[in-house]
Protein backbone atom coordinates (compact mmCIF):
# COMPACT_ATOMS: atom_id res chain seq x y z
CA UNK A 1 0.00 0.00 0.00
CA UNK A 2 2.95 2.32 1.13
CA UNK A 3 4.85 1.42 -1.88
CA UNK A 4 2.13 1.81 -4.34
CA UNK A 5 1.31 5.31 -2.93
CA UNK A 6 5.01 6.16 -3.23
CA UNK A 7 4.95 5.36 -6.56
CA UNK A 8 1.54 7.81 -7.54
CA UNK A 9 3.09 10.35 -6.10
CA UNK A 10 6.83 10.02 -7.49
CA UNK A 11 4.85 9.94 -10.82
CA UNK A 12 2.95 13.19 -10.03
CA UNK A 13 5.72 14.68 -9.72
CA UNK A 14 7.64 13.70 -12.45
CA UNK A 15 4.30 14.70 -14.54
CA UNK A 16 4.10 17.81 -13.59
CA UNK A 17 7.90 18.75 -14.62
CA UNK A 18 7.00 17.61 -17.61
CA UNK A 19 3.73 18.83 -18.40
CA UNK A 20 2.18 21.84 -16.92
CA UNK A 21 4.11 24.74 -16.88
CA UNK A 22 5.68 24.49 -20.36
CA UNK A 23 2.55 25.43 -21.91
CA UNK A 24 2.54 28.89 -20.46
CA UNK A 25 5.98 29.60 -20.60
CA UNK A 26 6.19 33.49 -21.30
CA UNK A 27 2.64 34.54 -20.63
CA UNK A 28 1.92 36.96 -17.95
CA UNK A 29 -0.17 35.67 -15.62
CA UNK A 30 -3.16 37.95 -14.05
CA UNK A 31 -4.03 35.90 -10.85
CA UNK A 32 -6.15 38.88 -9.66
CA UNK A 33 -8.07 38.94 -12.60
CA UNK A 34 -8.85 34.90 -13.56
CA UNK A 35 -9.73 35.01 -9.30
CA UNK A 36 -12.50 37.56 -9.46
CA UNK A 37 -13.43 36.25 -13.15
CA UNK A 38 -14.71 33.25 -11.03
CA UNK A 39 -15.91 34.47 -8.67
CA UNK A 40 -17.63 37.38 -9.99
CA UNK A 41 -20.47 36.93 -12.85
CA UNK A 42 -20.25 37.16 -16.65
CA UNK A 43 -22.57 36.86 -19.02
CA UNK A 44 -21.21 33.95 -21.35
CA UNK A 45 -19.64 30.41 -19.64
CA UNK A 46 -16.51 30.66 -20.25
CA UNK A 47 -15.59 26.60 -19.42
CA UNK A 48 -11.51 26.87 -21.20
CA UNK A 49 -8.87 27.95 -23.44
CA UNK A 50 -7.50 25.67 -25.61
CA UNK A 51 -4.35 27.56 -27.40
CA UNK A 52 -6.11 30.33 -29.04
CA UNK A 53 -9.57 29.05 -29.26
CA UNK A 54 -12.10 29.87 -26.41
CA UNK A 55 -14.19 27.39 -25.44
CA UNK A 56 -17.68 28.06 -23.67
CA UNK A 57 -21.10 28.38 -23.70
CA UNK A 58 -23.17 31.65 -24.57
CA UNK A 59 -25.76 32.41 -22.69
CA UNK A 60 -29.06 34.80 -23.61
CA UNK A 61 -28.77 38.23 -23.21
CA UNK A 62 -31.73 40.37 -22.51
CA UNK A 63 -32.02 43.81 -22.33
CA UNK A 64 -35.27 46.07 -22.17
CA UNK A 65 -33.34 49.35 -24.06
CA UNK A 66 -34.37 53.15 -23.42
CA UNK A 67 -37.17 52.28 -25.19
CA UNK A 68 -38.64 49.93 -23.98
CA UNK A 69 -37.79 47.59 -26.79
CA UNK A 70 -37.09 43.80 -25.41
CA UNK A 71 -33.29 42.43 -27.26
CA UNK A 72 -32.67 39.00 -26.88
CA UNK A 73 -29.24 37.82 -28.07
CA UNK A 74 -26.48 35.62 -27.28
CA UNK A 75 -23.21 36.52 -25.04
CA UNK A 76 -21.05 35.07 -28.38
CA UNK A 77 -22.12 38.11 -30.43
CA UNK A 78 -20.96 40.52 -27.91
CA UNK A 79 -17.64 38.83 -26.54
CA UNK A 80 -14.18 40.57 -26.32
CA UNK A 81 -15.15 44.12 -27.02
CA UNK A 82 -17.39 43.74 -29.92
CA UNK A 83 -20.32 45.07 -30.13
CA UNK A 84 -23.87 44.35 -31.33
CA UNK A 85 -27.00 46.28 -31.62
CA UNK A 86 -25.58 49.18 -29.45
CA UNK A 87 -24.78 47.20 -26.61
CA UNK A 88 -21.31 46.32 -25.65
CA UNK A 89 -19.60 45.14 -22.19
CA UNK A 90 -18.02 47.93 -20.51
CA UNK A 91 -14.13 47.83 -20.18
CA UNK A 92 -13.53 50.45 -17.58
CA UNK A 93 -15.53 53.07 -15.81
CA UNK A 94 -19.06 53.35 -13.52
CA UNK A 95 -20.53 50.00 -15.38
CA UNK A 96 -17.02 48.10 -16.09
CA UNK A 97 -18.02 44.53 -17.15
CA UNK A 98 -21.51 45.15 -17.10
CA UNK A 99 -23.24 45.53 -20.71
CA UNK A 100 -23.92 49.44 -21.37
CA UNK A 101 -25.83 50.60 -24.40
CA UNK A 102 -23.79 53.30 -26.33
CA UNK A 103 -25.74 56.12 -27.65
CA UNK A 104 -25.53 58.61 -30.62
CA UNK A 105 -23.17 60.79 -28.95
CA UNK A 106 -21.16 57.90 -27.68
CA UNK A 107 -22.25 58.61 -24.04
CA UNK A 108 -22.53 55.09 -21.98
CA UNK A 109 -25.74 54.18 -20.15
CA UNK A 110 -27.23 51.49 -18.96
CA UNK A 111 -30.06 49.81 -19.67
CA UNK A 112 -32.59 47.20 -17.73
CA UNK A 113 -30.62 44.30 -18.01
CA UNK A 114 -32.30 40.85 -17.29
CA UNK A 115 -29.48 38.71 -18.95
CA UNK A 116 -29.56 34.95 -18.33
CA UNK A 117 -26.12 35.16 -16.83
CA UNK A 118 -23.55 32.28 -15.42
CA UNK A 119 -24.72 32.85 -11.75
CA UNK A 120 -28.58 32.74 -12.93
CA UNK A 121 -28.16 30.15 -15.13
CA UNK A 122 -26.54 27.85 -12.80
CA UNK A 123 -29.00 29.41 -9.88
CA UNK A 124 -31.94 27.90 -12.29
CA UNK A 125 -30.51 24.69 -13.44
CA UNK A 126 -29.52 23.89 -9.44
CA UNK A 127 -32.93 25.01 -8.84
CA UNK A 128 -34.30 22.56 -11.11
CA UNK A 129 -32.12 19.25 -9.73
CA UNK A 130 -33.50 20.14 -6.39
CA UNK A 131 -36.94 20.27 -7.59
CA UNK A 132 -36.57 17.18 -9.09
CA UNK A 133 -34.63 15.55 -5.87
CA UNK A 134 -37.44 16.33 -3.78
CA UNK A 135 -39.81 15.82 -5.68
CA UNK A 136 -38.64 12.33 -6.72
CA UNK A 137 -38.34 11.35 -2.89
CA UNK A 138 -42.01 13.04 -1.95
CA UNK A 139 -42.97 10.93 -5.21
CA UNK A 140 -41.92 7.76 -3.57
CA UNK A 141 -43.43 8.65 -0.36
CA UNK A 142 -46.85 9.32 -1.93
CA UNK A 143 -46.66 5.69 -3.51
CA UNK A 144 -45.35 3.92 -0.86
CA UNK A 145 -46.72 5.00 2.67
CA UNK A 146 -45.66 3.79 5.36
CA UNK A 147 -42.52 2.19 4.13
CA UNK A 148 -39.09 2.50 5.14
CA UNK A 149 -36.75 3.63 2.35
CA UNK A 150 -33.85 2.49 1.71
CA UNK A 151 -30.63 3.79 -0.17
CA UNK A 152 -30.86 7.57 -1.92
CA UNK A 153 -34.75 8.03 -0.41
CA UNK A 154 -33.49 6.18 3.25
CA UNK A 155 -30.16 8.98 3.09
CA UNK A 156 -32.31 12.10 1.97
CA UNK A 157 -34.83 11.14 4.70
CA UNK A 158 -32.58 11.18 7.39
CA UNK A 159 -31.02 14.53 5.63
CA UNK A 160 -34.55 16.21 5.94
CA UNK A 161 -35.82 14.93 8.99
CA UNK A 162 -32.20 15.95 10.52
CA UNK A 163 -32.87 19.32 9.57
CA UNK A 164 -36.17 19.37 10.74
CA UNK A 165 -36.33 17.94 13.95
CA UNK A 166 -33.22 18.56 15.07
CA UNK A 167 -32.33 22.02 13.88
CA UNK A 168 -36.28 23.09 12.82
CA UNK A 169 -38.38 22.35 15.94
CA UNK A 170 -36.33 23.12 18.86
CA UNK A 171 -35.59 26.52 17.35
CA UNK A 172 -39.24 27.67 16.86
CA UNK A 173 -40.91 25.45 18.93
CA UNK A 174 -44.58 24.71 18.86
CA UNK A 175 -46.29 25.95 15.74
CA UNK A 176 -42.49 25.58 13.65
CA UNK A 177 -44.85 23.51 11.13
CA UNK A 178 -46.13 26.95 9.60
CA UNK A 179 -41.95 27.59 9.12
CA UNK A 180 -40.92 24.64 8.17
CA UNK A 181 -41.38 24.11 4.28
CA UNK A 182 -39.63 28.11 4.05
CA UNK A 183 -36.54 26.62 6.31
CA UNK A 184 -36.15 23.92 4.12
CA UNK A 185 -36.38 25.13 1.43
CA UNK A 186 -33.47 27.77 2.10
CA UNK A 187 -31.45 25.03 3.69
CA UNK A 188 -31.54 22.45 0.37
CA UNK A 189 -31.41 25.65 -2.14
CA UNK A 190 -28.09 26.79 -0.36
CA UNK A 191 -26.85 23.61 0.23
CA UNK A 192 -27.23 22.24 -3.29
CA UNK A 193 -25.64 25.41 -4.72
CA UNK A 194 -22.65 25.77 -2.17
CA UNK A 195 -22.14 22.14 -3.54
CA UNK A 196 -22.73 22.32 -7.16
CA UNK A 197 -20.65 25.79 -6.91
CA UNK A 198 -17.34 22.82 -5.70
CA UNK A 199 -17.69 20.71 -8.78
CA UNK A 200 -15.24 22.82 -11.05
CA UNK A 201 -17.39 21.05 -14.31
CA UNK A 202 -19.09 22.88 -16.74
CA UNK A 203 -22.95 22.82 -15.51
CA UNK A 204 -21.68 23.31 -12.19
CA UNK A 205 -18.88 25.21 -10.73
CA UNK A 206 -20.53 28.66 -11.25
CA UNK A 207 -20.25 31.09 -7.82
CA UNK A 208 -24.09 31.09 -6.90
CA UNK A 209 -24.02 31.60 -3.09
CA UNK A 210 -20.39 33.54 -2.69
CA UNK A 211 -22.97 36.13 -4.69
CA UNK A 212 -23.83 39.06 -3.05
CA UNK A 213 -27.35 39.34 -4.55
CA UNK A 214 -28.33 35.72 -4.06
CA UNK A 215 -27.55 35.89 -0.52
CA UNK A 216 -29.46 39.04 -0.03
CA UNK A 217 -32.30 37.40 -1.58
CA UNK A 218 -32.48 34.68 1.05
CA UNK A 219 -31.32 37.31 3.96
CA UNK A 220 -34.47 39.11 2.78
CA UNK A 221 -36.64 36.24 2.53
CA UNK A 222 -35.71 35.62 6.04
CA UNK A 223 -36.22 38.98 6.86
CA UNK A 224 -39.84 39.30 6.01
CA UNK A 225 -41.04 36.25 7.17
CA UNK A 226 -39.58 36.99 10.72
CA UNK A 227 -41.26 40.48 10.31
CA UNK A 228 -44.63 39.94 9.12
CA UNK A 229 -45.10 36.23 11.32
CA UNK A 230 -43.67 38.70 14.72
CA UNK A 231 -46.21 38.87 17.33
CA UNK A 232 -47.62 41.60 19.02
CA UNK A 233 -45.12 41.12 22.22
CA UNK A 234 -42.30 40.50 19.73
CA UNK A 235 -43.03 43.76 17.88
CA UNK A 236 -43.94 45.53 21.63
CA UNK A 237 -40.18 44.10 23.06
CA UNK A 238 -38.68 45.72 20.03
CA UNK A 239 -40.05 49.10 20.31
CA UNK A 240 -40.77 49.60 23.67
CA UNK A 241 -38.29 46.64 25.50
CA UNK A 242 -38.84 46.01 29.38
CA UNK A 243 -35.92 48.51 30.58
CA UNK A 244 -35.24 51.47 33.33
CA UNK A 245 -37.53 54.12 31.50
CA UNK A 246 -33.98 56.31 30.95
CA UNK A 247 -33.27 53.66 28.73
CA UNK A 248 -36.11 54.82 26.68
CA UNK A 249 -37.03 58.45 27.76
CA UNK A 250 -35.92 61.36 26.28
CA UNK A 251 -33.37 59.43 24.52
CA UNK A 252 -34.78 56.14 22.80
CA UNK A 253 -31.85 54.17 23.47
CA UNK A 254 -32.93 50.49 23.45
CA UNK A 255 -35.38 51.24 21.20
CA UNK A 256 -33.17 52.61 18.82
CA UNK A 257 -30.62 49.66 19.44
CA UNK A 258 -33.33 46.78 18.80
CA UNK A 259 -34.76 48.25 15.62
CA UNK A 260 -31.11 48.27 14.53
CA UNK A 261 -31.19 44.79 15.28
CA UNK A 262 -34.29 44.00 13.43
CA UNK A 263 -32.20 45.32 10.07
CA UNK A 264 -28.47 43.77 11.12
CA UNK A 265 -29.71 40.07 11.85
CA UNK A 266 -30.65 39.81 8.50
CA UNK A 267 -27.53 41.77 7.18
CA UNK A 268 -25.22 39.14 9.10
CA UNK A 269 -26.84 36.52 7.46
CA UNK A 270 -26.23 37.57 4.09
CA UNK A 271 -22.71 38.48 4.45
CA UNK A 272 -22.12 35.60 6.38
CA UNK A 273 -23.03 32.96 3.62
CA UNK A 274 -21.50 35.40 1.01
CA UNK A 275 -18.50 36.08 2.20
CA UNK A 276 -17.67 32.46 3.66
CA UNK A 277 -18.45 30.85 0.24
CA UNK A 278 -16.56 33.46 -2.16
CA UNK A 279 -13.93 33.28 0.14
CA UNK A 280 -13.37 29.01 -0.23
CA UNK A 281 -13.68 29.96 -3.94
CA UNK A 282 -11.13 32.20 -3.73
CA UNK A 283 -8.86 30.02 -1.66
CA UNK A 284 -9.53 26.91 -4.09
CA UNK A 285 -8.53 29.27 -7.12
CA UNK A 286 -5.48 31.20 -5.28
CA UNK A 287 -4.36 27.43 -4.41
CA UNK A 288 -4.40 26.22 -8.50
CA UNK A 289 -3.53 29.65 -9.79
CA UNK A 290 -0.21 29.18 -7.48
CA UNK A 291 1.27 26.68 -9.77
CA UNK A 292 0.83 29.00 -13.00
CA UNK A 293 2.46 31.78 -10.83
CA UNK A 294 5.36 30.21 -9.87
CA UNK A 295 6.13 29.10 -13.55
CA UNK A 296 8.40 31.86 -13.82
CA UNK A 297 10.64 30.75 -10.78
CA UNK A 298 12.28 27.73 -12.33
CA UNK A 299 11.15 23.78 -12.46
CA UNK A 300 12.23 23.25 -9.20
CA UNK A 301 9.82 25.60 -7.36
CA UNK A 302 7.48 25.30 -9.66
CA UNK A 303 7.32 21.37 -9.17
CA UNK A 304 7.47 22.00 -5.36
CA UNK A 305 4.77 24.28 -5.25
CA UNK A 306 2.55 22.12 -7.71
CA UNK A 307 2.65 19.29 -5.21
CA UNK A 308 2.08 21.24 -2.55
CA UNK A 309 -0.71 23.11 -4.22
CA UNK A 310 -2.21 19.96 -4.98
CA UNK A 311 -2.24 19.05 -1.80
CA UNK A 312 -4.13 21.89 -0.19
CA UNK A 313 -6.80 22.14 -2.70
CA UNK A 314 -7.53 18.35 -2.09
CA UNK A 315 -7.72 20.10 1.68
CA UNK A 316 -9.68 22.83 1.01
CA UNK A 317 -12.14 21.25 -1.32
CA UNK A 318 -12.85 18.97 1.47
CA UNK A 319 -12.83 21.80 3.77
CA UNK A 320 -15.41 23.53 1.35
CA UNK A 321 -17.70 20.61 1.60
CA UNK A 322 -17.58 21.06 5.17
CA UNK A 323 -18.26 24.45 5.05
CA UNK A 324 -20.94 23.92 2.29
CA UNK A 325 -23.26 22.41 4.93
CA UNK A 326 -22.35 23.91 7.84
CA UNK A 327 -23.20 27.61 5.74
CA UNK A 328 -26.69 25.90 4.90
CA UNK A 329 -27.23 24.83 8.42
CA UNK A 330 -25.64 28.05 9.86
CA UNK A 331 -28.28 30.20 7.89
CA UNK A 332 -31.58 27.72 8.34
CA UNK A 333 -30.79 27.64 12.44
CA UNK A 334 -30.21 31.09 12.77
CA UNK A 335 -33.25 31.97 10.58
CA UNK A 336 -35.07 29.30 12.98
CA UNK A 337 -33.84 30.93 15.99
CA UNK A 338 -34.86 34.60 14.12
CA UNK A 339 -38.45 32.87 13.29
CA UNK A 340 -38.32 31.83 16.85
CA UNK A 341 -37.67 35.01 18.89
CA UNK A 342 -40.51 36.59 16.61
CA UNK A 343 -42.70 34.09 17.90
CA UNK A 344 -42.53 35.15 21.99
CA UNK A 345 -45.62 34.74 23.41
CA UNK A 346 -47.80 32.92 20.67
CA UNK A 347 -47.53 29.47 22.68
CA UNK A 348 -49.39 31.57 26.30
CA UNK A 349 -51.88 32.67 23.30
CA UNK A 350 -52.64 29.42 22.51
CA UNK A 351 -52.37 27.77 26.09
CA UNK A 352 -54.82 30.64 27.38
CA UNK B 1 -18.94 43.41 -11.99
CA UNK B 2 -18.07 44.64 -8.20
CA UNK B 3 -18.35 42.03 -5.59
CA UNK B 4 -20.62 44.16 -2.68
CA UNK B 5 -22.98 45.41 -4.94
CA UNK B 6 -26.15 43.37 -6.09
CA UNK B 7 -26.34 43.08 -9.31
CA UNK B 8 -30.23 43.93 -10.65
CA UNK B 9 -30.53 40.94 -12.90
CA UNK B 10 -28.94 39.06 -11.01
CA UNK B 11 -31.62 39.95 -7.95
CA UNK B 12 -34.58 39.59 -10.93
CA UNK B 13 -33.37 35.68 -11.55
CA UNK B 14 -32.88 34.79 -8.23
CA UNK B 15 -35.89 36.06 -6.87
CA UNK B 16 -37.61 34.07 -9.89
CA UNK B 17 -35.67 30.82 -9.08
CA UNK B 18 -35.87 30.97 -5.35
CA UNK B 19 -39.21 32.02 -5.60
CA UNK B 20 -40.08 28.93 -7.98
CA UNK B 21 -38.61 26.50 -6.04
CA UNK B 22 -39.98 27.68 -2.80
CA UNK B 23 -43.63 27.26 -4.13
CA UNK B 24 -43.02 24.00 -5.80
CA UNK B 25 -40.88 22.27 -2.85
CA UNK B 26 -43.42 24.21 0.27
CA UNK B 27 -46.24 23.37 -1.70
CA UNK B 28 -45.45 19.78 -3.10
CA UNK B 29 -42.08 18.56 -1.50
CA UNK B 30 -41.14 19.01 2.08
CA UNK B 31 -44.48 18.94 3.60
CA UNK B 32 -45.67 15.52 1.59
CA UNK B 33 -41.99 13.67 2.91
CA UNK B 34 -42.26 15.55 6.63
CA UNK B 35 -46.31 14.21 6.72
CA UNK B 36 -45.01 10.84 5.39
CA UNK B 37 -42.56 10.54 7.72
CA UNK B 38 -44.28 11.64 10.89
CA UNK B 39 -46.93 9.15 9.69
CA UNK B 40 -44.96 6.21 9.40
CA UNK B 41 -43.09 7.12 12.79
CA UNK B 42 -46.72 7.24 14.19
CA UNK B 43 -47.65 4.16 12.61
CA UNK B 44 -44.43 2.59 14.03
CA UNK B 45 -44.83 3.93 17.52
CA UNK B 46 -48.79 2.40 17.20
CA UNK B 47 -47.08 -0.77 16.28
CA UNK B 48 -44.49 -0.87 18.99
CA UNK B 49 -47.36 -0.10 21.57
CA UNK B 50 -49.97 -2.87 20.14
CA UNK B 51 -47.06 -5.36 20.05
CA UNK B 52 -46.26 -4.53 23.46
CA UNK B 53 -49.83 -4.63 24.65
CA UNK B 54 -50.03 -7.97 22.72
CA UNK B 55 -47.04 -9.20 24.81
CA UNK B 56 -48.70 -8.46 27.78
CA UNK B 57 -52.11 -9.82 27.37
CA UNK B 58 -50.17 -12.98 25.91
CA UNK B 59 -48.08 -12.97 29.48
CA UNK B 60 -51.82 -12.78 31.11
CA UNK B 61 -53.14 -15.48 28.64
CA UNK B 62 -50.38 -17.74 29.39
CA UNK B 63 -50.52 -17.26 33.21
CA UNK B 64 -54.04 -18.23 33.40
CA UNK B 65 -53.35 -20.74 31.36
CA UNK B 66 -50.96 -21.92 33.44
CA UNK B 67 -53.68 -21.56 36.34
CA UNK B 68 -55.90 -23.18 34.46
CA UNK B 69 -53.77 -26.66 33.68
CA UNK B 70 -52.19 -25.99 37.76
CA UNK B 71 -55.96 -26.12 38.99
CA UNK B 72 -57.06 -29.09 36.61
CA UNK B 73 -54.09 -31.30 37.76
CA UNK B 74 -55.21 -30.65 41.28
CA UNK B 75 -58.85 -31.46 40.20
CA UNK B 76 -57.05 -34.70 38.77
CA UNK B 77 -55.56 -36.12 41.88
CA UNK B 78 -58.35 -35.11 43.54
CA UNK B 79 -60.85 -36.62 41.52
CA UNK B 80 -57.92 -40.04 41.78
CA UNK B 81 -58.00 -40.07 44.84
CA UNK B 82 -61.63 -39.75 45.48
CA UNK B 83 -62.14 -42.58 43.06
CA UNK B 84 -59.54 -44.78 45.18
CA UNK B 85 -61.21 -43.23 48.36
CA UNK B 86 -64.29 -44.68 46.51
CA UNK B 87 -63.28 -47.82 45.37
CA UNK B 88 -61.90 -49.06 49.04
CA UNK B 89 -65.82 -47.95 50.23
CA UNK B 90 -67.07 -49.86 47.28
CA UNK B 91 -64.81 -52.84 48.15
CA UNK B 92 -65.39 -53.05 51.31
CA UNK B 93 -68.99 -52.68 51.63
CA UNK B 94 -69.06 -55.29 49.21
CA UNK B 95 -67.50 -57.47 51.07
CA UNK B 96 -69.59 -57.13 54.14
CA UNK B 97 -72.37 -57.33 52.18
CA UNK B 98 -71.02 -60.59 50.81
CA UNK B 99 -70.25 -61.85 54.18
CA UNK B 100 -73.44 -60.78 55.59
CA UNK B 101 -75.17 -62.55 52.50
CA UNK B 102 -72.93 -65.84 53.19
CA UNK B 103 -73.51 -65.79 57.29
CA UNK B 104 -76.69 -65.41 56.40
CA UNK B 105 -76.96 -68.43 53.82
CA UNK B 106 -74.86 -70.58 56.41
CA UNK B 107 -77.79 -69.84 58.73
CA UNK B 108 -80.32 -70.53 56.27
CA UNK B 109 -78.80 -73.85 55.56
CA UNK B 110 -78.23 -74.47 59.44
CA UNK B 111 -81.78 -73.81 59.89
CA UNK B 112 -82.75 -76.05 56.95
CA UNK B 113 -80.69 -78.53 58.48
CA UNK B 114 -81.73 -78.28 62.01
CA UNK B 115 -85.53 -78.50 60.42
CA UNK B 116 -84.25 -81.73 58.32
CA UNK B 117 -82.99 -83.12 61.54
CA UNK B 118 -86.23 -81.99 63.39
CA UNK B 119 -88.56 -83.66 60.71
CA UNK B 120 -86.61 -87.01 60.70
CA UNK B 121 -86.00 -86.77 64.28
CA UNK B 122 -89.97 -86.82 63.77
CA UNK B 123 -89.83 -89.51 61.56
CA UNK B 124 -87.63 -91.99 63.51
CA UNK B 125 -89.25 -90.88 66.96
CA UNK B 126 -92.69 -92.21 65.21
CA UNK B 127 -91.30 -94.77 63.83
CA UNK B 128 -89.62 -95.31 67.17
CA UNK B 129 -92.89 -95.31 68.58
CA UNK B 130 -94.68 -97.87 65.89
CA UNK B 131 -92.09 -99.83 66.72
CA UNK B 132 -92.36 -100.02 70.23
CA UNK B 133 -96.02 -99.80 69.98
CA UNK B 134 -95.69 -103.27 67.56
CA UNK B 135 -93.33 -104.53 69.90
CA UNK B 136 -95.28 -103.67 72.49
CA UNK B 137 -98.35 -105.35 70.67
CA UNK B 138 -96.56 -108.17 70.34
CA UNK B 139 -95.57 -108.85 73.85
CA UNK B 140 -99.21 -107.91 74.68
CA UNK B 141 -100.84 -110.47 72.34
CA UNK B 142 -99.04 -113.25 73.81
CA UNK B 143 -100.52 -112.34 77.02
CA UNK B 144 -104.06 -111.34 75.79
CA UNK B 145 -104.72 -114.33 73.31
CA UNK B 146 -107.10 -115.76 74.81
CA UNK B 147 -109.40 -113.24 76.11
CA UNK B 148 -110.94 -111.87 72.94
CA UNK B 149 -112.11 -108.36 74.62
CA UNK B 150 -109.12 -107.71 74.61
CA UNK B 151 -108.05 -108.87 71.23
CA UNK B 152 -111.04 -106.59 69.88
CA UNK B 153 -108.99 -103.56 71.93
CA UNK B 154 -106.13 -104.44 70.01
CA UNK B 155 -106.73 -104.73 67.06
CA UNK B 156 -108.37 -101.29 67.24
CA UNK B 157 -105.17 -100.14 68.46
CA UNK B 158 -103.49 -101.48 65.67
CA UNK B 159 -105.73 -99.89 63.33
CA UNK B 160 -105.73 -96.63 64.65
CA UNK B 161 -101.88 -96.71 64.44
CA UNK B 162 -101.80 -98.01 60.75
CA UNK B 163 -104.18 -95.37 60.20
CA UNK B 164 -101.71 -92.99 61.54
CA UNK B 165 -99.06 -94.72 59.79
CA UNK B 166 -100.84 -94.41 56.74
Amino acid sequence: MIKRVRYIVCFLLLATIGFSPCRIYGQEIDAKKIIFSHIGDSYGWHITTWGERKIGVPLPIIIIDHSNKLNLFLSSRIEEGSVYKNFKIADSGKFAGKIVEVGKSGEITRPIDISLTKSAFALLLNSIILISIILFVARWYRRKPLMPPTGFVGAMEIFIMDINDNVIKPSIGENYHKFAPYLLTAFFFIFINNVMGLIPLFPAGANTTGNIAVTMVLALCTFFVVNISGTKQYWKETVWPEVPLWMKVPLPLMPLIEIFSVFSKPFALMIRLFANIMAGHAIILSLTVLIFITVAMGPAVNTGMTVISVILSIFMNCLELLVAYIQAYVFTMLSAIFIGLSQVGRRNVETC
Amino acid sequence: MSLLTPDAGLLFWMLISFGAVFFILAKYGFPVIVKMVEERRAYIQQSLDAAKAANVKLEELKRESDAIIASARAEQTKILHEANVFRESILSSAKEEAGKLTSKLIDDAKKEIEREREKSMKMIRNQVADLSVDIAGKVIRRELEADDAHMDLIEKYIKETTSIKS
